[in-house]
């Protein structure tokens, strides 16, 4: 693990650790402030995406901001200025406005988590239907890998996110586990699927990424 | 077939989201101060470059540091 140097403060940083640690409630309330601001913006920007607006955006914007606040309350002493104060402070903020968001997502889910549906797999990777002939067999071989090379759990990450196009956050709360667990497990599956397609000849082993 | 090769392909320097969560806010000051965060966390970018919800935790964070 990469540890990274701490730095002296800026001045900004500085002054808002001081506040902070004094324990002035007027911090907390401006830090509230700023905080609600960001999670308002975040919201917004992955609106398109989530379809959330409106006083459900609103809410989840509160939820947001109060839970990085706890967060940030709780780990101020564990500032060691690697960063400035904003930077480190926000994170906590965009942080919460996923996890509220893989939340959110199964209270009208876009799909089951176990359904499987192969149709949509050809143009979620931009495959022409026109050319189906040059992509036909790789993506038969590619379901015959996904069956018999991954395990369960492998199997059931990938149909969730790649198949069925689950944000890995509300899969992870779903399953009751962590983004990076989600991340770990489909990655050993994308490895795997990989060295069983240049196995069969349908993919060029010394393709870079 | 180049999305889909390109999502098979995994880069062994990836260094997890666990990682790249924890070290986020200091990636993202070192690319706003013009740095080049990839050299001297070259699995973070990796991850940023494979990871949705990370890259899109990145953007945010960025762009929340824009406003005013």
């Amino acid at each position: 693990m990469l540890e990274v140097a701490p730095r002296a403060l800026d001045p900004d940083s500085a002054e808002w650790v001081r506040s902070l640690a004094a324990g002035g409630e007027a911090a907390y309330e401006r830090l509230h402030a700023v905080l609600l601001r960001v999670a308002h913006a975040e919201l917004r920007r992955r609106g398109p995406a989530t379809g959330i607006a409106g006083p459900e955006l609103d809410d989840l914007a509160h939820q947001a901001a109060a839970d990085a606040l706890v967060a940030i309350r709780r780990k101020l002493c564990e500032f060691r200025g690697e960063s400035r104060f904003t930077t480190w402070a926000y994170k906590f903020v965009i942080f919460e406005v996923t996890r509220k968001l893989g939340r959110h997502f199964w209270r009208a889910p876009r799909a089951a988590l176990d359904a499987e549906d192969w149709s949509a797999l050809p143009d979620r990777f931009g495959l022409d239907p026109a050319r189906e002939s040059e992509w036909r067999d790789l993506i038969a071989a590619l379901r015959r890998a996904v069956d018999e090379v991954l395990t369960e759990r492998q199997r059931r990450a990938f149909v969730a996110i790649v198949l069925n196009d689950i944000p890995a956050d509300a899969l992870t709360h779903e399953l009751c586990t962590t983004r990076n667990a989600i991340y770990k497990t489909l990655y050993d599956a994308r490895r795997k699927l990989r060295a069983e397609l240049v196995t069969a000849g349908l993919l060029d082993p010394d393709a870079a990424a | 077939m180049l999305q889909l090769e390109r999502f098979l392909t995994t880069d062994p320097r990836d260094a997890g989201c666990a990682e790249t969560m924890r070290l986020l806010h200091v990636y993202v000051d070192a690319l706003l101060a013009g740095e080049d965060p990839e050299l001297r966390h070259p699995g973070i970018a990796a991850h940023l470059r494979d990871c949705p919800p990370c890259a899109t935790e990145l953007d945010g964070l960025v762009a929340a540091l824009g406003l005013r």
